[in-house]
């Protein structure tokens, strides 16, 4: 391998890390504020795609237009999944709380495929068709995808370092009890746990679109790198969610190159390797 | 007494049913013989997780994975290695439960969320490693074709009714051994388990090698399954998308879950309930035309599973008729840390 390939490799792997980041970040919000793993957190970025698909080629809004739309979409889809899935089976055992929101996931896939099986994609954003470093090549979206994710991660650490409600989020992630004794309201924390995942999710499939294909059925697959971002960060952790999100992106992306064709299957031997030998995540320490 | 002579009457009923399918449907509608035949290798695989989700309280998201391994290692033998069909029988369940063994040793020490994820993540590895198809064995995305039908003693299974005697035969014995493993220590100590593992260890019970003991059986019972598919299947072909796919482990779910966990009738009626689903939905689907009954029946998998979670209209509908008696061992809650 020479450096010129390994610099490729670093940039396209740091590119896909970037979304498996931002999926991972929307687990973790989810899982710290209501003890739940949302298996419809992948269908949130699919949607985001989706939606951006509508409101660009179908209603030929301008792209800003059209992304907030997307997004406001979005969170009302998370919204009403905390208040019509969620809520209702609150005290309910955590396989019945898994099974739930994999009867969520399956039924907003169905509700896409339902409108269009195809696989559709539009335009990068406005930039450089190509940027070089190096010897590397990148395209353009490239840029956008790692920017927005860049800036996604830095407001976050804002809201909940520095805002009330992100506060009441944290104090939500260290012992929902406390915090509801404290006076927190803890159901609505949930919900704006949704609302701020699905929010996440569809920013990352509105700018990870322009680089794939999206159709109705690659929920799943995101989610489920999503996920092994998150274990190998750490169940729980934020910044495990990146670091992870960046790492699996890597592993993946060099992984490739030396077994062709066995991509998924890299992936998710990492994570079952990770979760059978260090099941707290390659940070922490127990 | 009274108890044994009900079962009785159960498995008569049960008998009967199968005995009588495929005389009421003849001619042009033996093809509801072959769908319902279809049936009974998900109700086999399905008996199977409910054993491990109704009575141990496990999930597995990749039941899938040992299905098709059952499938794949018989269709490998018989095609290309030109073993007889029925020699395949062992090598298939054999091979299945060692997977489920070499999987379930790491993975059952795991809970809840990482269960899930890790069954969900061996069935999604076994997927793309059939898919890739390494060295050549499994045939990619193209599959194995021309699989031989079943012999046995000088008579071929390969009309849609001898093959439906044969698969419900194997089903009624399958449910038959759930129902006694459910009767004897094992099962005892499952149901202890699925209420607290704590009390169930302090009462003596060895918790991880009977989690493991089950979801080898239920690996067993897929790979049985997956045998008496890759043999029976309409075209005598196997495909990544039909056996391995993430979507079949969800369906099996879907079957053990409508029939509400831990009832065994109940996940025979969702076999095959849920298999004739289509059938019904295209039915339907023909009175409103222009309307693509697939994705309909994705929803309906999707809503069902997800409302019956929210809802449990089984101990709704218990209660209502004062039949909640303390005869099922309520889901453990969710603890508060």
């Amino acid at each position: 391998m020479f450096p010129d390939q390994i610099l490729q490799f670093l940039l396209s792997g740091l590119t896909i890390g970037s979304i498996y980041a931002l999926i991972a970040l929307g687990f973790t919000i989810i899982y710290n504020t209501t003890g739940i793993i949302n298996f419809a957190q992948g269908e949130f970025v699919m949607l985001g795609g989706m939606f951006m698909v509508g409101c660009t080629r179908l209603l030929h809004l301008p792209l800003p237009v059209g992304m907030l739309v997307t997004i406001m979409a979005v969170m009302l889809v998370g919204a009403l999944i905390e208040r019509l899935a969620i809520k209702p089976a609150r005290n309910k055992s955590i396989v019945t709380l898994i099974i739930i929101t994999i009867g969520v996931s399956i039924a907003l896939k169905a509700a896409v495929a339902f409108f269009s099986k195809d696989s559709f994609t539009y335009p990068p954003f406005p930039g450089p068709e190509h940027v070089s470093i190096g010897n590397a090549s990148l395209p353009g979206q490239s840029l956008w995808i790692m920017g927005t994710a860049g800036c996604i991660m830095a407001a976050l650490w804002l809201f909940f370092h520095f805002t009330i409600r992100g506060k009441a989020m944290r104090a939500c992630a260290i012992n929902r009890e406390a915090a509801n004794i404290v006076g927190i309201d803890v159901e609505k924390m949930s919900l704006l746990s949704f609302g701020l995942s699905a929010l996440i999710g569809a920013i990352a499939g509105i700018v990870v679109t322009p680089t794939t294909q999206m159709a109705w059925y690659r929920g799943t697959e995101l989610g489920m790198k999503g996920f092994c971002a998150v274990i190998l960060g750490g169940l729980g952790s934020s910044p495990g969610a990146v670091i992870g999100g960046l790492l699996l992106g890597l592993l993946e992306t060099f992984g490739n190159y030396l077994f062709s064709g066995y991509r998924d299957a890299i992936a998710f031997s990492i994570f079952l390797l990770v979760i059978f030998i260090r099941p707290q995540g390659i940070l922490r320490r127990k | 007494m009274t108890h044994k002579r009900r079962e009785l009457i159960q498995y008569a009923i049960f008998a009967a049913f199968i005995i009588a399918v495929p005389l009421v449907f003849r001619g042009r509608q033996s093809y509801y013989v072959s769908m319902l035949a279809l049936s009974g290798i998900y109700a086999i695989v399905a008996l199977g997780l409910n054993l491990l989700m109704g009575f141990a309280g496990q999930i597995s998201l990749g039941h899938a994975a040992f299905f098709s391994i059952g499938a794949y290692t018989t269709a490998i033998l018989s095609t290309r290695l030109g073993w007889q069909p029925i020699a395949g029988l062992l090598p298939a369940v054999a091979v299945s439960g060692f997977a489920a063994f070499v999987i379930g040793l790491p993975t059952l020490k795991l809970k809840e969320h990482y269960l899930a994820m890790a069954t969900l993540g061996v069935g999604l590895i076994a997927y793309s490693l059939i898919k890739a198809d390494p060295g050549g064995i499994t045939g990619g995305v193209t599959g194995i074709v021309n699989i031989p039908p079943l012999v046995i003693g000088g008579f071929t299974f390969d009309s849609d009714r001898s093959q439906f005697y044969l698969i419900w035969a194997v089903a009624f014995l399958i449910f038959a051994l759930s129902f006694n493993i459910i009767d004897s220590r094992i099962g005892r100590a499952l149901m202890a388990i699925h209420k607290s593992e704590v009390s169930a260890s302090v009462l003596g019970v060895n918790v991880f090698s009977c989690k493991l003991q089950i979801f080898v059986l239920s690996g067993m019972y897929a790979g049985l399954g997956g045998f008496l598919y890759a043999h029976c299947s309409p075209m005598y072909y196997l495909n990544p998308d039909d056996v391995c796919h993430f979507s079949l482990s969800i369906k099996l779910l879907t079957m053990v879950v409508i029939g509400g966990m831990g009832s065994m009738w109940g996940t025979l009626l969702g076999a095959v309930g849920l298999s004739i689903l289509p059938e019904v939905l295209r039915m339907l689907g023909s009175l409103f035309p222009g309307v693509n009954t697939t994705d309909i029946e994705m929803a309906i998998y999707g809503l069902v599973l997800a409302v019956i979670m929210i809802a449990s209209p089984r101990q709704r509908l218990k209660k209502l008729l004062g039949l909640d008696k303390p005869r099922r061992v309520e889901p453990p809650k969710d603890v508060e840390v």
